[in-house]
């Protein structure tokens, strides 16, 4: 059961269904300052994600 | 001899280690293992090599194949990382040390390398091998277990080891600084003209399997539709659910082949979808321009989740029935046409095989991948085995997979569906008779049943590897699944090829913009701004003008012209391997490892080899079908004293201008080539004689905190 969950962690991670998660916790430990600009919302930190992911040479032949 | 190499290795190594006398129960069974696995690789490549006569089972070939790679990865790359690249386990990675949580972030292993393989994978390594199979099976095959052990696979970990040092620079990048300006500007401009060679046999492929088909068109005509539902769904319905949007994605791709059956069976919906091979390429060329323009969200980041999906699924789902059915491979070890009048493409076995198959063995497209968003991810120097070199094993393997899916097929039927009718002939009579006259069995009732078996109203002359891959891809599942789904997986098989050709187009398209856009930067820095419309509008439309004509010229040449551009693509990606190889044996020798610098160096003079020979044969070979001169100037002798039928009279301008454009550019390449090649010589014996070259780049030594 336990390495299920990891796998199916793993699988999350790789098509990026929990980047807004981990994002989250990457402010959280970072960044949650006073003074700081307050997180993304899910939707606009999608969409920044997916403009960045696909800037440059990711595909190949 | 290749063999007897690595078994005297794994020898060596036993005895050394038997040689000490502290020698645990564990170290035993793990070297009795090895032994065991270094037998059974050495039995399973003789019964390869030398099995002639009778078939050949394809457990052999695969047995083979995963030996060899247990082998080279254990011992050979383990031995490149801890001696040649003096991996650091305890320095922090670029991930570790410039952590922003968006392009630098420490990853788990296994989830950059399933990342790397994405990325790296596409459809050459499935094409390639289709092609190659016209020599028979045995030297495709052993130029894909030898060219990725020992070069391919070495080209990748080396480069991504570079650029993992150097904060995840790019190719061009480190060229650039470790060598001189010439080298990166290169890289620059070979990767360019690759991009547009690449997307334009890719779309030649992709047109070859729709044309004339109502199912195979409208199957995916419809993956744009739902590309961009999923696209929608991820962006506004529930932003960021990756998972859900793909899994709903898959659904309906799997739907849309069910669909195209009944389309095929619709008088009129099928009229809608049977098109000539022009106005197809027409529609690829619009899309291809579409989808550059376009926000990445609504169809190119969808797209690329079902392909990926599709991928995997397939590539796994493959694996699986071949193991379970082990067929027989009934194409001969060896054909006649290693002598250089193979049906498919011109040219003999040497270099041509080499060229042909350029994914799946070594290619050069991986260093861009490997130095750029790999590098980023990695949490410790210690990943950079497995991803390197282990991603690119199994890109090979797809590879062997792909030959043996095109060698399972009778020789007969595989020559029939792959040879264009400008060689074979047009009408099937002669198709037929030409092939059996070779000693391949093939008749039409053959053929006519295969068709209507798969679906498709003809499957002659349907070049391009695809159409064969598929009806190779649906014998083997359809013997798994059953008879009556055989038109469905074949369908099933067309789409998936389709959908990750098209990302590729997608991508490719708009990674061309980005760099057309930088150099025109430089001349009138508006147009350098990626999001000022008019410059996106310009340099898309360059772009696909670039690839439309190569794909435009490919589509009316009655040879087919795969003949043509696949070589094209072959000696392009070549070029860039030797590039990367050239900028890893250059960075070698400066950092004082020159003694072990052939482990990049070889390879890259067996690519200088080959890739200068094919450059040599495509310019002065009197033959018609391999040098290009040669092709224009037999045309326009025919089209002078008037021997050409009119359809033909009319193209052939073209076709004499492009086989001219087409010679002047592989010579392009390889002056190219030459180029960076001589400056790292220029750059290594400067540093070997102790003058001053430029200093490296290496960033310096920060103790990782990572547990």
């Amino acid at each position: 059961m336990r390495k299920l969950n990891m796998f199916w962690q793993r699988v999350r991670q790789l098509s990026g269904d929990d980047a807004y998660e981990r994002y989250l916790a990457h402010y959280n430990e970072h960044h949650a300052k006073p003074g700081e600009a307050a997180p993304l919302t899910r939707a606009n930190f999608f969409k920044q994600w997916q403009d960045q992911k696909w800037t440059g040479i990711k595909r190949c032949c | 001899m290749f063999l007897r190499a690595m078994g005297l290795f794994v020898t060596v190594q036993i005895i050394k280690k038997t040689g000490k006398n502290s020698i645990t129960m564990k170290a035993f069974w793990s070297r009795a293992g090895w032994a065991g696995v270094a037998l059974l690789g050495t039995a399973a490549l003789a019964n390869v090599a030398l099995a002639r006569g009778e078939s050949l089972n394809a457990l052999w070939l695969i047995t083979a194949a995963i030996c060899v790679y247990l082998i080279g990865y254990r011992f050979y790359a383990a031995w490149i990382a801890a001696k040649v690249l003096a991996i650091e386990a305890t320095r922090a990675t670029p991930a570790e040390r410039l952590n922003n949580g968006r392009d630098y972030v420490p990853t788990n292993r296994w989830v950059v390398f399933g990342h790397h393989f994405a990325a790296i994978a596409g459809p050459g390594p499935l094409v390639g091998p289709t092609l190659a199979a016209q020599f028979g099976y045995l030297p495709g095959t052993l130029w894909i277990l030898i060219g990725a052990v020992l070069g391919g696979a070495v080209q990748d970990m080396v480069t991504l080891f570079l650029s993992t040092r150097r904060n995840g620079r790019s190719l061009g990048q480190m060229a650039r600084d470790e060598i001189g300006a010439i080298g990166g500007t290169a890289a620059l401009i070979g990767t360019f003209m690759i991009m547009i060679i690449l997307i334009a046999v890719l779309g030649l492929v992709v047109v070859n399997a729709m044309k004339h088909s109502p199912w195979g068109t409208s199957t995916v005509a419809a993956t744009i539709p739902i590309a961009m539902l999923v696209g929608v769904y991820m962006r506004y319905l529930r932003p960021g659910r990756v998972l859900e949007a793909s899994l709903l994605g898959v659904a309906l791709l799997l739907a849309s082949v069910v669909l195209g059956g009944w389309v095929d069976h619709h008088p009129q919906l099928a009229a809608l979808f049977d098109h000539e091979g022009l106005p197809l390429a027409f529609s690829i060329i619009g899309y291809g321009f579409a989808a550059a323009v376009l926000p990445v969200w609504l169809l190119l980041a969808p797209r690329d989740y079902l392909s990926t999906f599709m991928k995997l699924g397939t590539v796994i789902m493959l694996a699986l029935a071949i193991l379970w059915l082990h067929p027989e491979i009934h194409m001969p070890a060896i054909t006649p046409f290693i002598d250089g009048t193979g049906p498919i493409f011109g040219g003999k076995l040497f270099p041509f095989v080499f060229i042909t198959i350029a994914c799946g063995a070594i290619s050069g497209f991986h260093a861009l991948i490997a130095s750029g968003t790999t590098p980023k991810l990695i949490t410790s120097e210690n990943d950079i085995r497995v991803i390197g070199y282990g991603a690119m094993l199994l890109e090979s393997f797809v590879a062997i997979m792909a030959m043996v899916a095109a060698t399972v097929l009778e020789p007969g039927v595989y020559f029939a569906i792959n040879s264009p009718a400008g060689v074979v002939g047009k009408e099937a009579l002669d198709a037929v008779n030409t092939i059996s006259s070779w000693g391949y069995q093939v008749t039409v009732e053959q053929m006519q049943y295969l068709a209507s078996a798969m679906g498709e109203s003809t499957l002659f002359a349907r070049t391009g590897g695809a159409p064969s891959l598929a009806v190779g891809m649906a014998s083997i599942l359809g013997n798994v699944f059953g008879e009556h789904l055989l038109a469905l997986w074949y369908h099933f098989a067309i789409m998936f090829e389709a959908i990750f050709i098209l990302t590729t187009l997608d991508a490719g398209t708009r990674v061309g913009r980005f760099m057309l856009q930088d150099m025109l930067g430089n001349l009138h820095p508006k147009l350098g701004e990626t999001s000022y419309t008019p410059s996106v509008i310009l340099t898309s439309a360059l772009v696909v003008a670039g690839w439309g004509y190569f794909l435009y010229i490919g589509v009316i040449d009655p040879n087919g012209g795969v003949n043509i551009l696949w070589p094209l693509f072959g000696i392009a990606n070549q070029m860039l391997a030797a590039i990367a190889l050239s900028v890893g044996t250059g960075i070698l020798i400066k950092s004082g490892k020159a003694s072990k610098a052939w482990i990049t160096g070889l390879p890259l003079v067996w690519l200088l080899i080959i890739t200068t020979t094919a450059v040599y044969e495509k310019v002065f070979s009197d033959d018609v079908r391999v040098g290009f001169f040669a092709a224009a100037n037999d045309l326009s002798q025919k089209l002078s004293t008037g021997l050409l039928p009119p359809e033909k009279a009319a193209v052939a301008p073209q076709l004499i201008f492009n086989q001219q454009l087409d010679a002047w550019l592989t010579v392009f390449f390889v002056l190219m080539l030459w180029i960076v090649v001589l400056d790292m010589l220029r750059m290594s014996w400067r540093s070997l004689a102790g003058k001053t070259v430029l200093p490296s780049s290496e960033t310096p030594y920060v103790a990782s905190r990572l547990s």
